[in-house]
């Protein structure tokens, strides 16, 4: 997922809208724009690949970008619609409307030699400000622990840290790290380490035999389908964001992105399609 | 005599053409780097503007949404990675290419050359998965978590060693076999003659063997991101985690808006004169005819 600067999309669209003036009427090429959230992105371009097979005059691009990009985007109005890996906050939603198509849980981490099962919410706290610096307190064996966390700006980071009510410069990180593959990499190499990802992620990566564990929140376990009954206590929604409901081929691709066909495809990526 | 142009006395159309087309892959070449450091610079001015340059080195730390812009200590993360992996990879590398060129059998300085021209193309992120599943646990088997300058040291001193060794193997390649064998009859032993006779007059390519693995040291970014634990702070020892400029910029362009994303050009602006800064000392290091 490369991400190309504003001006040189609109120069390589350019020539194509040009083209497309030529063309009088009939067979308008329909064009639909997103860009946004990387964790939605994946699903998006996959779900508009589908889209494009069952609409063959439509175009749906695909650009990544984060929650931020894809929310201001769409309401300055470049884009049909955002990609957001979050709820909307009280002044977005003055603008914009958002349209769940899927649910991701987030969960916390660690090697699967930690003898550490469940971390209460106020231990996930305490680690994580740097005010606990040993497994021992907190139930495991007499090793540091190594707080993985994310880079500013990511949907996951603002996520964790709103549901355990930390601010980001009180965070005493031993590593940082970007996306979720990178995470659990970190985590898998280092036996003390915890830092949080994805639910779908975590779980993938678990199956596939990588060395982490992700752990129950609140007695939950961290599964798709526990995410998909709105048990597990940390999760997010996944958006499409626009100025009011949209209108034309974009309402049609946000249709069939609530539709059974596309629960398939989201379920493939093990994010919980919503309305389920 | 001199060759050109004895024998037509009419340039060919074919000379013309072959003229006008290289002057033209010069022009582009020359233009391209204009271009992109015009770019970075446009790129980094609104941040100039609305922070001012002073800031970027006087703020405490790195919290571009909360107003503070500190890059000092990516800074130092930067210089103290690159100087750390040049000291073992400088002489590491041109240690090796003066084996292959003087002490190893022919088939073996051949198998040498082989294995480390392969070892410069390995892509870099190859050698962070590397350093991330071995080195970062061996470091962090001694010291917790790892993820360190020291790790992000060993793992470009690695990267950069290829560098060095191939065209520090080039450049003693390059020395007349007339100055060795004559260093040979005087009865100097054979290190004596590397260290007077083939290292000196060697010394334009060697210095440009290390410039461009340190080039190539300071602009890694993917390894070094993978781990060195970017966590931005002043490096108070090898085994902290540190965040270089490169690692800023890969960790934070794709989220980054407004001023954030202009701050992040800033750190681009400020790689671009560092190694402008180290080609001019190349330059001036290397005195005239330097087109080793």
């Amino acid at each position: 997922m490369t991400i190309a600067p504003r001006w040189l999309h609109t120069l390589l669209v350019a020539p194509i809208f040009l083209a497309g003036c030529g063309n009088t009427g009939e067979a308008e090429r329909a064009r639909i724009e997103l860009t946004g959230s990387s964790t939605v992105a994946p699903v998006a371009a996959e779900l508009a690949e589908a889209f494009e097979a069952k609409h063959p005059e439509a175009r749906v691009t695909v650009q990544a970008g984060g929650s931020a990009r894809g929310i201001m985007d769409a309401r300055r109005g470049l884009v049909d619609l955002g990609m957001a890996s979050r709820g909307l906050t009280a002044a977005e939603r003055k603008e914009l409307t958002a349209f769940t198509i899927a649910r991701d849980g987030i969960a916390v981490i660690v090697h699967e030699d930690n003898a550490v099962d469940a971390l209460a919410h106020d231990a996930v706290r305490r680690i994580f400000a740097g005010r606990v610096e040993r497994w021992s307190a907190v139930g495991g064996a007499d090793a540091p622990i190594t707080v993985v966390n994310k880079a500013e700006g990511r949907g996951t980071h603002e996520v964790f840290l709103r549901h355990f009510a930390l601010e980001s410069p009180a965070i005493e990180a031993d590593v940082v790290i970007g996306d979720n593959q990178q995470a659990i990499k970190t985590v898998a190499g280092n036996p003390g380490a915890v830092g949080y990802v994805s639910v779908g992620a975590a779980a993938a990566a678990a199956e596939r035999g990588v060395a982490i564990r992700p752990l129950s929140a609140h007695g939950v376990a961290p599964t798709v389908e526990r995410v998909a009954a709105g048990a597990f206590p940390i999760s997010r929604p996944l958006n499409l964001v626009a100025q009011g409901p949209p209108e034309g081929p974009a309402a049609r691709f946000l249709d069939f992105a609530r539709s059974e066909r596309a629960h398939a495809i989201i379920r493939s990526h093990r994010y919980a399609p919503a309305g389920e | 005599m001199p060759s050109s142009g004895a024998t037509a006395t009419r340039p060919r159309a074919s000379e013309i053409a072959l003229h006008g087309v290289t002057r033209l892959a010069a022009a582009a070449a020359g233009a391209l780097l204009v271009v992109v450091v015009a770019f970075v610079v446009w790129g980094a001015v609104p941040a100039l503007r609305a922070v001012g340059a002073a800031r970027f080195f006087t703020d405490a730390s790195w919290h571009p949404r909360s107003g503070a812009y500190g890059l000092a200590p990516m800074l130092a993360a930067s210089a103290l990675v690159t100087l750390g992996a040049m000291a073992v990879a400088g002489p590491l590398g041109i240690l090796s290419a003066v084996f292959a060129r003087y002490y190893a059998p022919r088939p073996v300085a051949a198998a040498f050359r082989r294995v480390v021209a392969m070892l410069a193309g390995v892509p870099s992120v190859i050698y962070g998965l590397w350093g991330l599943v071995v080195i970062v646990p061996w470091i962090g088997w001694l010291e917790p978590p790892g993820t360190s300058l020291l790790a992000g040291v060993v793992v470009l001193s690695v990267m950069v060693v290829p560098t060095v060794a191939l065209i520090a193997d080039g450049s003693l390649g390059a020395v007349p076999r007339e100055l060795i064998r004559a260093a040979a009859a005087t009865g100097m032993t054979r290190w004596h003659a590397v260290r007077a006779v083939a290292l000196p007059s060697a010394g334009q390519g060697l210095a440009t063997a290390l410039i461009l693995g340190t080039g190539r040291a300071l602009g890694e970014t993917m390894a070094v991101l993978m781990v060195c634990g970017n966590v931005v702070q002043m490096p108070a020892g090898a085994f902290e985690p540190v965040r270089t400029l490169t690692a800023n910029m890969a960790l934070e362009m794709a989220y980054a808006m407004d001023t954030h994303r202009a701050a992040l050009f800033v750190s681009g602006l400020l790689l671009v004169l560092l190694v402008g800064g180290m080609v001019a000392i190349a330059e001036a290091v290397g005195g005239r005819g330097a087109d080793a």
